[in-house]
């Protein structure tokens, strides 16, 4: 059953939303976690945009693209939270600005 | 036996090089043995090939042995080789000889001298040079010679460094020649560029089948050569040079400043006599400028205080008179002269080392005085050396070598009475202060104890070289006394003899009155300086008198003008110039570059969300430029 316009517009304008959110939240928090966090969203958010356009045009490709992009943000998490342990163990926070040591 | 060659010049570097490398820690009767030695294997070397030259001569009288292709790009193959011809075996054995004569002296003279092994050093890489520069048969190779002599009087004038103004002459030595090195090097250039070979023999035979008599090209290439020769050489208006290098210790100034460098000129002349042919007015001008430098030295001689500077002085009138004689076409006897020269000038330089080792380094001849009885060590070889000097008939070296000059500036035919005029007065000068010399140092009442006197090693020196200074004339005896010009005809298959117009009865006359000058000169001399000496003080009393004194003495002001006119304005520039203007402009780039790395820099500040911030905003600008325009 194919979206009509003004369902894809309505899901795009979703997606951008939840993608600014993320992108807001990647911004302004300090918290690695959260940061990662946010950067699921992005994902999500460019996710929704692709199933919405698959769907609209009736092409299976948004869904391929989802699934792609599922398995990115779960290869994305895995190094994400190693680095965010490591991270840990080093500065014994999880406050990104803590790791500044090469600024110029 | 001729391919043996490489080892006259090979064994002073040896020496030079040992003596380097043992950095001065050899006990000294090794330094004198490897120093003085290694000079004369050279010249035992040498005597060995030029007997078998003069007996045995090989094809062609010229050898060449090539040794090794120095470079070899693009065509241009300057070889390392000697080329041994007549003229080349005459300089080999006079630098050889006078310079092994020089070095056995300079081992007692220089005997309590800090600097011993260094001097020999020296020395020998100057002998090293000096034979590079005679036997080489290629232009580059010459210039390596050429360069190598100035490099060695630079460092032997500068040799007692801790005097500041040893230092001084040294540079002035080093900075004068180097403008006739300049004159020389774009001499050569332009003779391998339009010629395409800088190998003496076929570029002289390229030049006389390329290029018509009195070319601009060959007047060029003549004038760049006369103008490295005239640096070199002392000549006017580069002499001001040699004077102050009498710095330098005197074995030095024996060997250096008078016997073989300054000579270099006058050898590279001769050797490209071909080109001066193709170029008559370059000709013209190497007789003016020899005659008017030993009129002027002349003049200057007479005004000096210091027993070298005098010496220094009869230097650059002598070697005048060689340039005379190239100028004028008489080439054997140019050289004839740069022999009995070399003899007898570094007898002249021996002997007054004695008086001044003798008289604790004192140069003023006025404190000098009396030293015929205290010192006639060096009183007999000063007075032969003095005879030879003032061409005193019969007796003397110099006067069959000077005579011959006289008489071909008047009787070749590009010879004029002018030049004769000039040639005539100037050997009355040199006669004049000669003896000036002799009478005020040698004669009269002591006024300095004798302190030292010469060892055998400083005698035999002073003795050989008073013998040739008396009996070298007999090389070339003149058409009077029996004519039998050896010499030239020694050199007759490297240099043309000279194109004299027909002999006359003039030429007695001429020989009369070159005669008449030279023993006229002493007796003038005796007149002024022993006779009658207040004669001369009433006229140096006179303004005009002291005026003219102050004129010949500073050397006709020369070193003033250059003073003014050049060094002066360098120095002010200098100054002026302390931060460099043409610098700003790189230091300006410096400047932009420092402030843009600053700039960036301070935006790595190490803080993620900054860095994702500016990629942020850096895609919305792109995506909007794309989208919206």
């Amino acid at each position: 059953m194919p979206v009509a316009n003004v369902a894809l517009n309505q899901a795009l304008l979703l997606a951008a939303v939840l993608f600014t959110l993320g992108l807001l939240g990647l911004l302004v928090r300090r918290n690695v976690i959260m940061m990662l966090v946010s950067l699921e969203i992005m994902l999500n958010a460019a996710g929704l945009a692709f199933v919405v356009a698959g769907s609209r045009w009736q092409q299976a490709d948004g869904q391929i693209m989802f699934i792609l992009i599922l398995s990115l943000a779960a290869a994305e998490v895995a190094v994400g939270l190693a680095l965010a342990l490591q991270f840990y163990h080093r500065f014994h926070t999880l406050d990104a600005d803590a790791a500044s040591e090469l600024r110029g | 036996m001729f391919h043996l060659i490489w080892l006259v010049p090979l064994l002073p570097l040896i020496g030079f090089a040992v003596l380097t490398f043992t950095q001065g820690r050899l006990i000294r009767p090794a330094v004198a043995w490897v120093g003085a030695g290694s000079v004369g294997l050279s010249a035992a070397v040498a005597l060995w090939i030029g007997a078998n030259f003069i007996l045995h001569p090989p094809a062609g009288h010229a050898y060449t042995l090539t040794v090794w292709h120095w470079i070899s790009v693009a065509g241009f193959r300057p070889t390392v080789g000697f080329y041994l011809d007549n003229l080349a075996v005459i300089m080999m054995l006079v630098v050889t000889f006078v310079g092994f004569l020089i070095h056995l002296y300079s081992t007692e003279y220089m005997a309590e001298d800090s600097g011993y092994s260094r001097f020999f050093a020296y020395m020998n890489l100057f002998v090293a040079s000096m034979l590079t520069l005679v036997l080489a048969d290629n232009l580059l190779l010459l210039y390596l010679g050429w360069e190598g002599v100035g490099l060695c009087s630079y460092l032997l004038v500068g040799f007692w460094y801790r005097d500041p103004a040893n230092g001084e002459a040294a540079r002035k030595a080093f900075v004068v020649t180097r403008v006739g090195d300049v004159a020389l090097t774009i001499g050569l250039l332009l003779l391998y560029t339009h010629l395409g070979t800088l190998h003496i023999q076929p570029l002289m035979h390229r030049a006389a089948e390329q290029w018509p008599v009195g070319s601009s090209l060959a007047t060029a290439a003549a004038f760049l050569v006369l103008g490295g020769a005239v640096g070199k050489s002392a000549q006017l208006p580069l002499q001001t040079w040699l004077p102050d290098a009498m710095a330098g210790p005197t074995p030095v100034s024996a060997l250096i400043h008078a016997a073989t460098m300054v000579t270099a000129g006058v050898y590279l002349i001769a050797r490209t006599h071909v080109l001066f042919a193709l170029a008559p007015d370059a000709q013209l001008a190497v007789a003016a400028v020899g005659a008017a430098t030993l009129l002027l030295a002349g003049f200057s001689a007479l005004t000096q205080r210091d027993i070298k500077r005098v010496l220094a002085y009869s230097t650059i009138s002598q070697i005048g008179y060689m340039f005379l004689a190239l100028g004028v076409g008489a080439w054997a006897a140019a050289i004839f002269h740069l022999m009995i020269h070399a003899f007898f000038k570094a007898l002249l330089f021996l002997a007054s080392g004695v008086v001044i080792h003798a008289l604790d380094d004192e140069h003023d001849i006025f404190k000098m005085g009396g030293l015929r009885r205290e010192l006639p060590s060096a009183f007999w070889p000063f007075l032969l050396g003095g005879m030879a000097l003032s061409a005193v008939p019969f007796i003397s070296a110099g006067f069959y070598s000077k005579d011959l000059i006289i008489l071909d500036a008047w009787s070749s035919s590009a010879g004029s009475p002018w030049l004769w005029a000039a040639a005539w007065i100037g050997a009355l000068m040199t006669s004049l202060y000669t003896f000036r010399l002799i009478f005020i140092a040698f004669f009269g009442e002591a006024k300095t104890r004798v302190r030292k006197r010469p060892g055998v090693r400083m005698m035999v020196p002073l003795v050989t070289l008073s013998v040739l200074s008396v009996i070298g004339g007999c090389l070339e005896l003149p058409a009077y006394m029996g004519n039998a010009p050896l010499f030239t005809n020694f050199l007759h298959t490297v240099l043309p003899s000279v194109h004299a117009l027909a002999a006359s009865r003039t030429e007695t006359v001429l020989e009369l009155l070159s005669g008449v000058a030279s023993l006229g000169g002493i007796y003038l001399a005796y007149l002024l300086f022993l006779r009658y000496p207040e004669w001369l003080r009433g006229f140096a009393r006179q303004p005009w008198g002291a005026a003219l004194h102050r004129f010949w003495a500073g050397d006709w002001a020369m070193d003033w003008l250059y003073d003014r006119v050049l060094v002066r304005p360098y120095h002010w520039f200098a100054r002026v110039n302390r931060s460099d203007a043409i610098d700003s402009v790189y230091r300006g780039l410096a400047v932009v570059s420092e402030a843009i790395h600053g700039g960036l820099s301070d935006t790595q500040t190490g803080v993620m969300r900054w860095y994702a911030l500016t990629m942020v905003v850096g895609s919305v600008i792109v995506l909007s430029i794309s989208v919206f325009l």
